[in-house]
């Protein structure tokens, strides 16, 4: 789009501004027909797909929560299962032990969620590069630790079975697949808006500038830490948002939803898919959900497939799908 | 809490402590020398102990374990870094993501040739028994872990300060490309230092599988022990990594003993408080 807006005899603000319009619309018309064409054909689906179609659906949010930290802001996160993981078991321990009801779930899984990246990103964000890989997976253990060895709360490896979806006061109940397909679609819809918004505002161009180049930011009067700071928490709290709806979708939270390949599919997810945009780490959730349950009624040797598709994908398309058929080129 | 206590958990803190060393030594030379962070660094270990294992079922050899564990995975260590790690000069997040990689087909190679059960390697019978002073009981094996740490760390303190190939290694190090101008050979080095870091990781790998035992997921539960020693103690600082492994493995230890729910805690609440005061770690250099 670069090439037909420089030719244009507009000025340059107008042109830029054309440019970014022209941009918007094309991503947001695109994840607008996906979701639509999801919405349309689920009630034709039998129930295996539409599970997969949900569970896609759900894991797209947390791909593109960890993308406005990788993508956005450039900070390689290996321990994003963490505030994933902590919501889920805040759902699951509410709603098994004292029948909490989703308000009082969404919140407490948020709040704790969001409390925990806020800590943790106090911790990481002083570190760049390499090093904050490694705290991030270091501090995302911790969570990993406690959810296996905390056994008088989480139950350690057994985990948290028999959460119930929750009760809206629809006509619908949220136990059959369908509904609960449409509440997690609208819910990650929500996500996904909200996300988009964020990234496209002064503060989302702020981050991108910081991945950019750093110091040029810091000149120009940027706090950057601050900038990078929020975008951790923002990131956790997104991060939560999926780890509830996973809760409810799953009915089920072990050790399995914090441990280290969960963070690890999730940086796959976006690196497939193309970090920096957030259609592109969806799609990177879908095309992975998908091949994952595929791939395992055949054989067993996911993580074989998994490890091939990771070095795959750096070695040749290190922007990912979207990147290898963009022309924007960054 | 009577003294026995303190001295027992002290005791098997800094023979744990041993075995990371040898864990996590290689982990920050490796990082030194050529700034990856090798999450492959865990299935080292883990593979030298599943290669020293058939080693001791072939052959009864607990020395041959030891040396084949670590041959097999120098050669690993080394055809990753020459035919994929080295595709991708500079890009820090792509070596680490490729890293990751092949620790997730090294587990599920594993998982396909060893199968799913634990197993314990068989000691030989001079590395058995405890040595008992009064009440107090050390465990002969874990005595050797920690010689072995000690030899180890002073061959590697040696080569490192006293050897020309130590000085250039240093240099490369410091100042990756003045090395280069200055004619040393950095790929060369970045070489064998990957194979030096992966045989040290399988070493331990064996030995620890002499009382840990090998199991699948043993890869990435020793993972963050060395990541912690080497966040603690300074990315490519070799007494870093000595001080670091003491400090890990006895707040592991101290951990689990008085705390065991919290064990985790323990060890990486300490972690952040010297990130805190120091980013560098211990003995890192910015």
């Amino acid at each position: 789009m670069n090439g037909a807006a420089r030719t244009s005899p507009t000025p340059p603000a107008v042109r830029s501004v054309a440019a970014a319009l022209h941009t918007i619309d094309g991503r947001i018309a695109a994840g607008g027909v996906a979701l639509a064409a999801a919405a349309a054909v689920a009630p034709f689906l039998p129930s295996y797909p539409l599970t997969l179609l949900t569970q896609a659906v759900i894991v797209a949010v947390l791909a593109m929560s960890l993308d406005v930290l990788l993508g956005y802001t450039g900070l390689p996160s290996l321990g994003h299962a963490a505030y994933f993981g902590i919501a889920a078991y805040t759902v699951g321990i509410l709603a098994t032990e004292h029948q909490v009801g989703l308000a009082g779930c969404l919140g407490s899984a948020l709040f704790l969620a969001t409390a925990t990246a806020a800590l943790f990103g106090f911790l990481a964000i002083r570190a760049t590069g390499t090093y904050f890989l490694m705290i991030t997976l270091a501090l995302g253990m911790v969570v990993w630790g406690l959810a296996f060895r905390w056994v008088s709360m989480t139950k350690g490896d057994n985990g948290i079975a028999g959460v119930p979806r929750p009760e809206l006061g629809l006509p619908w109940s949220l136990s059959a697949p369908l509904p609960f397909f449409y509440f997690a679609l609208v819910a990650a819809t929500l996500a996904w808006a909200a996300m988009g918004v964020l990234v496209r505002s002064p503060f989302g161009l702020g981050l991108k500038g910081i991945r950019e180049s750093e110091s040029r930011m810091r000149a120009l009067g940027y706090s950057v830490w601050l900038h990078k700071y929020l975008a951790f928490v923002i990131s956790g709290f997104f991060a939560g948002f999926a780890g509830v709806l996973w809760a409810y979708y799953n009915g089920f939270v072990g050790p399995v939803d914090v441990q280290l390949v969960t963070s690890v599919e999730t940086l796959l997810m976006v690196a497939l898919g193309g970090p920096g945009t957030l259609a592109g780490p969806a799609l990177g959730a879908a095309l992975i959900v998908f091949l994952k349950n595929f791939v395992s009624v055949y054989t067993k040797r996911w993580l074989l497939i998994l490890g091939a598709v990771y070095i795959g994908v750096i070695l040749w398309a290190p922007r990912g799908v979207l990147g290898a058929f963009s022309r924007d080129a960054r | 809490m009577s003294a026995e206590f303190w001295i027992t958990q002290a005791f098997n803190g800094i023979s744990y402590g041993a075995l990371l060393f040898l864990l996590a030594s290689g982990l920050s030379l490796i990082f030194g020398v050529m700034r990856i962070v090798n999450m492959a660094h865990g299935s080292y270990f883990m593979l030298g102990g599943y290669v020293g294992l058939s080693v001791v079922w072939r052959t009864g050899s607990f020395a041959a374990a030891l040396l084949t564990g670590a041959l097999a995975l120098a050669l690993v260590g080394v055809g990753m870094e020459r035919f994929f790690l080295r595709r991708l000069p500079g890009q820090t997040l792509g070596q680490a993501l490729m890293t990751i990689g092949f620790a997730l087909i090294f587990q599920d190679l594993a998982l396909l040739i060893w199968g799913g059960d634990p197993y314990s390697l068989p000691v030989p019978p001079m590395l058995q028994g405890v040595l008992t002073a009064g009440a107090l009981r050390f465990p002969v094996y874990r005595i050797f872990i920690v010689v072995v740490a000690l030899v180890i760390g002073a061959a590697l303190w040696l080569i490192l300060d006293r050897t020309r190939v130590g000085a250039m290694l240093r240099a490369a190090v410091d100042d990756r490309e003045m090395a280069q101008g200055v004619g040393i050979h950095v790929p060369r080095i970045s070489f064998a230092v990957f194979a030096v870091g992966a045989a040290l990781a399988a070493l331990g790998g064996v030995i620890g599988a002499g009382f840990l035992g090998v199991y699948p997921g043993a890869d990435f539960e020793v993972l963050p022990y060395a990541f912690v020693v080497v966040i603690v103690g300074g990315l490519g600082s070799l007494p870093g990594a000595m001080v670091g492994s003491l400090l890990v493995g006895l707040l592991d230890n101290f951990g689990k003993a008085l705390f065991p729910e919290l064990s985790y805690f323990t060890l990486f609440a300490p972690m952040a408080l010297i990130l805190a005061l120091k980013p560098t770690g211990l003995f890192g250099r910015a």
